[in-house]
């Protein structure tokens, strides 16, 4: 060892010391010199904090308040403070499973006195991991190559995109066949275009805007993944080809406001398309919906004997701000019972399918006690709920599979708010028109 | 040194493909294109044998689709340090494995390698004929079916799978032709911003090529597979299917 970097550099210790009366002789006055501390090196914590996005890394003080909140904690050993800590004790973000925990949340960042943000963080991380070719876990490499190739995460031909519109049942415009100015640009994305609980989503949801007299289309197969979660896993290449895409598709046409199914695109237009040129008037079909209450509302004609319970999405939510509108359209079904669980509202619990984390559900899972998505439903449960009430395309698959696998299936059911809405008109399920 | 990879890019079969009018080719508008997995393989094996011996990793690739490029820059964004494709009047018609092996050899015989990596098939070459005709127009030893390779004194030494799961260790002098089947480890994720900064900053080299007739077949029809027949979904309770099921079993002689 360099004599420099000697633990203790000087003792002093005086065999006979009697302090005002005090007998402190030997070990009791000891008294240490000055020392260089060099069991934790900075080094691993600037290495986060010198990456564009990752400054905020080095605030942290350690009061551990993120922990608690933290959903990957509750069902694992995560968290920002754990994180910065580990890094002191010589443990890199980059190469740790920590790096592809985080859902990007951001319960967190509301509680930090010091504003550590995870949600540049982790982006941050991740692409310099991705740029130093460290491994990838597999499933999310393949919906990384998937979004590249063919516009969507599940790898599905894009003319397929429209392909759920022949099952709505009326008329879906699709922008590249109408030709024609309209109001509102529906931004279907790409579960509710593909996967097949997605799907019955938007055929409720198209229902529910033909019921109302809604002027709407669909880009079809022009349009592509909006990218945020993609961006948020570290390919913010990715979500720059994809943005520059879609907003040079969007330039083509005419409308007057954007509404998105998914809360994540939502994110993406409201907060980072802008940065590439792209300004839209960007809504979340709920609260789009909620505006047309009046209008909805006398529609709502079938009474729903559900108690229901709703889980906030992280993107609409804590990042977006948007509470009221869901909880609004709930309130207006006739003969529904509503309860709220209790992590609801700012400190709602996270679906685990943020951040990427849609794509790294096998790759968590060997690192957690159970699933997220398996802790919100068995809270869900333990409200007494019998319907859990969703508004972000990942959630129903998520929470239906973890609903399976908790062995909860068959006394939660889990719906969109658009189907709610769309069963209470009659637009679907039992006796629809 | 140098080690050549060839790439070629194949219609994605992920599409619904569609057969042209004229009845001999894929109708090239409708269909998309992907790199050949196997080449993938063979591009990720190169750039792990290069990364212990410091050789110099050329991809080359024939431009039939017009849209190589993106297939050539990924390889360049992958670690490959040259690109190379090989243009002509063939663009959005299909060559023929043989008429390919003649195009890539002489581009390949100046580039002096000591190793060539093809991926061992492809979907328009399932008898896998790319490595041995290449093989045998430049006059070198070569393997196929090759699931991982290693540089060791002046020699490659590869090994080769059989059948059985059995597989043999064999050693080429070098130059030397290898097909492909498997890289030592999955073919690595480039994220897309280091592909768009490749794109920025290098180059892809050109070199435009003849085709000169050979004895190519000539394809006179494609089709589709046709139906022979489909599932049947059996439904009722468990013990209906069961029954169901025990029925269609001992109609065909099996129980």
């Amino acid at each position: 060892m360099d004599p420099k970097q000697q633990k203790v550099a000087e003792v002093w210790e005086r065999e006979t010391a009697i302090v005002e009366g005090v007998d402190i002789s030997g070990p009791w006055n000891r008294m240490f010199g000055q020392r260089v501390i060099w069991d934790y090196t900075p080094n691993l914590i600037e290495e986060i904090a010198q990456l564009p996005g990752g400054e905020s890394f080095a605030w942290c003080y350690q009061c551990g308040k993120c922990v608690p909140v933290c959903p990957v904690d509750l069902v694992g050993d995560y968290g920002p403070r754990k994180l910065y800590r580990r890094a002191q004790t010589g443990i890199s973000l980059l190469d740790s499973p920590d790096l592809w925990l985080c859902t990007t949340c951001a319960n967190c960042l509301r509680v930090c006195p010091k504003q550590v943000d995870m949600i540049q963080i982790m982006p941050a991380a991740r692409e310099q991991a991705l740029l130093t070719g460290r491994p990838v876990p597999a499933e999310l490499q393949e919906a990384l190559e998937n979004t590249a190739k063919y516009g969507n995460p599940l790898g599905q031909p894009a003319r397929k995109r429209e392909a759920w519109v022949k099952d709505a049942g009326i008329p879906v415009p699709i922008l590249h066949q109408i030709q024609r100015p309209v109001e509102w640009l529906w931004w279907v994305e790409c579960y509710p275009s593909y996967h097949p609980r997605g799907i019955d989503a938007s055929i409720a949801l198209a229902r529910i805007f033909h019921a109302l007299g809604l002027d709407f289309a669909i880009l079809g197969r022009e349009e592509k993944c909006a990218g945020d979660s993609q961006r948020l896993a570290g390919e913010r290449g990715l979500f720059e080809m994809l943005a520059e895409e879609n907003i040079r598709t969007l330039s083509k046409y005419t409308f007057q406001h954007i509404v998105v199914t998914d809360p994540h695109a939502l994110n993406a237009f409201r907060k980072h398309y802008p940065k590439l040129g792209g300004q839209y008037d960007v809504w979340h079909y709920t609260t789009l919906l909620a505006r047309e209450l009046p209008k909805l509302q006398p529609l709502l004609t079938k009474p729903l004997p559900y108690r229901v319970t709703f889980h906030d999405p992280c993107y609409l939510g804590r990042h977006n701000g948007e509470y009221d509108a869901p909880r609004q359209l709930i309130q207006a079904l006739p003969g529904i019972e509503f309860v709220e669980m209790l992590r609801c509202r700012e400190n709602s619990y996270c679906c685990g399918g943020g951040g990427g984390g849609m794509w790294l559900d096998s790759f968590a899972a060997g690192h957690q006690r159970r699933r997220l998505s398996e802790e919100r439903v068995l809270e869900a449960v333990s409200t007494g709920a019998d319907t859990l009430v969703v508004c972000c395309p990942y959630e129903v698959s998520r929470f239906e599979d973890a609903a399976k696998s908790t062995g909860v299936e068959g006394r939660l059911r889990v719906r969109d708010i658009a189907e709610l809405l769309a069963e209470a008109m009659g637009l679907i399920g039992e006796g629809a028109a | 040194m140098t080690i050549v990879v060839v790439m070629e890019q194949v219609p994605d079969v992920a599409e619904e493909l569609a057969i042209a009018p004229s009845g001999t080719d894929l109708d090239r508008d409708a269909i998309s294109y992907v790199v050949n997995e196997y080449d993938e393989h063979a591009l990720e094996e190169a750039l792990l044998l290069a990364e212990t011996s410091g050789d110099e990793v050329v991809a080359i690739g024939i431009d039939a689709t017009g849209e190589l490029d993106q297939a050539l820059y990924t390889a360049l964004a992958k670690g490959a340090q040259r690109a190379i494709k090989l243009t002509g009047d063939f663009e959005g018609t299909w060559l023929s494995t043989r008429t390919a092996a003649r195009l890539l050899a002489p581009v390949i015989e100046e580039l002096a390698p000591r190793l060539v990596l093809v991926g061992v098939q492809a979907p328009d070459d399932l008898d896998g004929q790319l490595a041995p005709t290449l093989a045998a127009l430049l006059g070198w030893p070569h393997a196929s079916v090759v699931v991982g390779s290693e540089l060791v004194n002046g020699m490659v030494r590869v090994r080769k799978e059989l059948w059985g799961g059995i597989t043999m260790l064999l050693e080429l002098a070098l130059p030397a032709v290898l097909g492909i089947q498997a890289a030592r480890q999955a073919p690595r994720y480039v994220p897309v911003s280091r592909v768009r900064q490749v794109m920025r900053e290098a180059s892809i080299e050109v070199r435009d090529v003849e085709v000169t007739s050979d004895l190519a077949p000539v394809p006179v029809r494609l089709r589709f597979p046709e139906e022979t027949g489909q599932a049947e979904l059996l439904t009722g309770s468990a013990s209906e299917i069961a029954d169901r099921l025990i029925e269609l079993l001992r109609a065909r002689g099996l129980l």
